[in-house]
């Protein structure tokens, strides 16, 4: 894309884009914290997860006032337009992940003093990894404009709902097994549902990358594999 | 730049869209492969283009782009110009007004044209809009004209502001009042299509919101042209939009598209402000 006859209006988006990637470095950490609180039951990274949330609202905010400004002065049009909308959503996506790694960390409080068998978290820390490589991915394609790497994103969701939907089966295994598990599971099956959740926030910002470039909008349903919702255990009697 | 991007990209609009790009409305005005030459040098290059009855179609493109030139072509105002040469064909409603039968003073009654400047008679507001009305013969008797020039002064938005003062002269009105009275005056003779070349350029923000209020009024009853310089005006007030650029007639579209999407790249570069 050539450059505008006012090169402020391109510093306007740039600075638009570097504050993207900069909340998008942070909620990427805060998930990786909190995840990583929740494995080792690591109370001190836990609490600073929570702080730093405030730091991403705040970022988000910013992001927004900053594309209102851009709206008020350039009245962008046509790509430039869908640049700046795109900024206010992913940051409000971002913001939303933050909010999710945030509860994660929350519930790393909760389970403390609890019994804690090592195992369960296994596949929790297995869907986070998942999510994780597609937030980045997400952010990587943002960066660079990459339409294949975002449509990518978009399709490799499902594995993300496939495992939480075997996870969720998982868990509910061992709450039937002994009643003791039944306070951490839920915990866990909790933290599972927010990163099933940052998975589906990296899709949407799949979605509004491909926006911003084709200017169309995805309209194909995405192939949704979380059936979590029409699953059921019978209790069998041993 | 080549000519044939014309038809490539308009082509290009039906496969983006999905949907084949003339509005629903019926084409009132028809243009296939208008050339236009002052002189040696050509200003428009092979223009084809449909524009829908009882919409607004706005034309935007860099200043010397044949926007105005093109515009000028569909009321012959170019004729007056010694050295200008039209070819191709322009049709009204299926007629073709280059027809060397056609009466260039009807044709101009029937396709009105409001300028960049507002430019009143130096006469009274009652006799800016009676002049039209009076000369082609359109008022039977006195309370005829006096009706005429009621309902066109209404239809400008004007009346109530200038109802107790026909009587003054028409220059004596602020700038956004004369250009609405050039309205009324261009409204007087019952035109079906108006042009309009940037007319709200020497208006300010309040008289160009009642312009474009009035031409949003306008557009249930009459075909209108505008060329605007304003993208914002031109996405605020048309239908349709059409770009042009040295003299081709780049891309055409609904005017929602054009702005949010456009297809062709010289279209994007202009709208978002790129052009070198």
């Amino acid at each position: 894309m050539a450059e505008h006859i006012v090169t402020s209006f391109d510093d306007d988006l740039k600075d638009l884009a570097r504050r993207i990637a900069e909340v998008g470095g942070l909620a990427e950490r805060a998930v990786d914290q909190a995840v990583r609180a929740l494995t080792a039951v690591d109370l001190a990274v836990a609490r600073k997860v929570i702080e730093s949330d405030d730091h991403i609202d705040a970022l988000q905010r910013e992001i927004e006032e900053r594309a209102i400004l851009v709206i008020a002065r350039r009245q962008p049009m046509a790509q430039d337009l869908r640049e700046v909308m795109a900024a206010i959503h992913i940051a409000n996506d971002l913001e939303r992940v933050g909010d999710l790694a945030k509860n994660t960390a929350k519930r790393v409080i909760a389970i403390d003093g609890q019994f804690q068998p090592k195992q369960f978290v296994h596949g929790v820390e297995h869907l986070a990894d998942l999510a994780l490589e597609q937030l980045k991915n997400v952010l990587d394609a943002y960066a660079s404009h990459d339409l294949e790497q975002a449509l990518s994103v978009w399709k490799h969701d499902n594995e993300i709902d496939v495992l939480y939907t075997s996870l969720f089966r998982e868990l509910l295994t061992y709450m039937m097994e002994d009643p003791r598990n039944i306070s951490f599971c839920t915990h866990l099956l909790f933290c599972a549902k927010n990163i099933e959740r940052i998975g589906d926030h990296a899709t949407n910002i799949a979605e509004i990358v491909n926006y911003v470039i084709t200017g169309v909008q995805l309209t194909d349903e995405r192939p949704k594999k979380d059936t979590s919702s029409l699953t059921s255990i019978e209790y069998k009697e041993a | 730049m080549n000519d044939a991007s014309v038809s490539a990209s308009t082509a290009a609009a039906v496969a983006a869209t999905g949907k084949p790009a003339p509005s629903t409305n019926q084409a009132k005005v028809h243009a296939a492969d208008v050339n236009v030459y002052y002189g040696e040098k050509q200003a428009l290059k092979s223009v084809s283009i449909d524009i829908p009855e009882r919409a607004v179609t706005s034309f935007i493109g860099p200043s010397g782009c044949g926007k105005s030139t093109f515009l000028r072509c569909i009321n012959r105002m170019n004729d007056t110009i010694e050295t200008c040469r039209v070819t191709g064909t322009i049709t009204i409603d299926k007629a073709d007004i280059y027809d060397s039968g056609l009466d260039v003073v009807e044709l101009r009654a029937r396709v009105g044209m409001v300028f960049q400047k507002p430019n009143p008679f130096p006469k009274s507001i009652f006799e800016n809009v009676a002049y039209g009305p009076r000369i082609h013969g359109l008022a039977r008797s006195k309370t005829d004209l006096e009706e005429i020039v009621q309902t066109s002064l209404k239809k400008a938005s004007l009346w109530e502001e200038v109802k107790d003062r026909l009587a003054e002269s028409g220059t004596g009105l602020s700038g956004g009042q004369q250009q609405r009275l050039c309205i009324a005056r261009a409204i007087a003779v019952s035109p079906e299509v108006i042009l309009m070349d940037e007319p709200c350029s020497a208006l300010d923000p309040i008289a160009t919101a009642k312009i474009e209020e009035l031409i949003d009024e306008l557009r249930e009853n009459y075909t209108i042209i505008i060329v605007t310089h304003s993208m914002q005006q031109a996405a605020r007030v048309s239908q349709r939009t059409a770009f042009f650029h040295l003299g081709v007639l780049v891309e055409t579209g609904e005017t929602d598209q054009i702005f949010t999407n456009p297809i062709d790249r010289r279209t994007q570069d202009y709208i978002t402000g790129r052009f070198g």
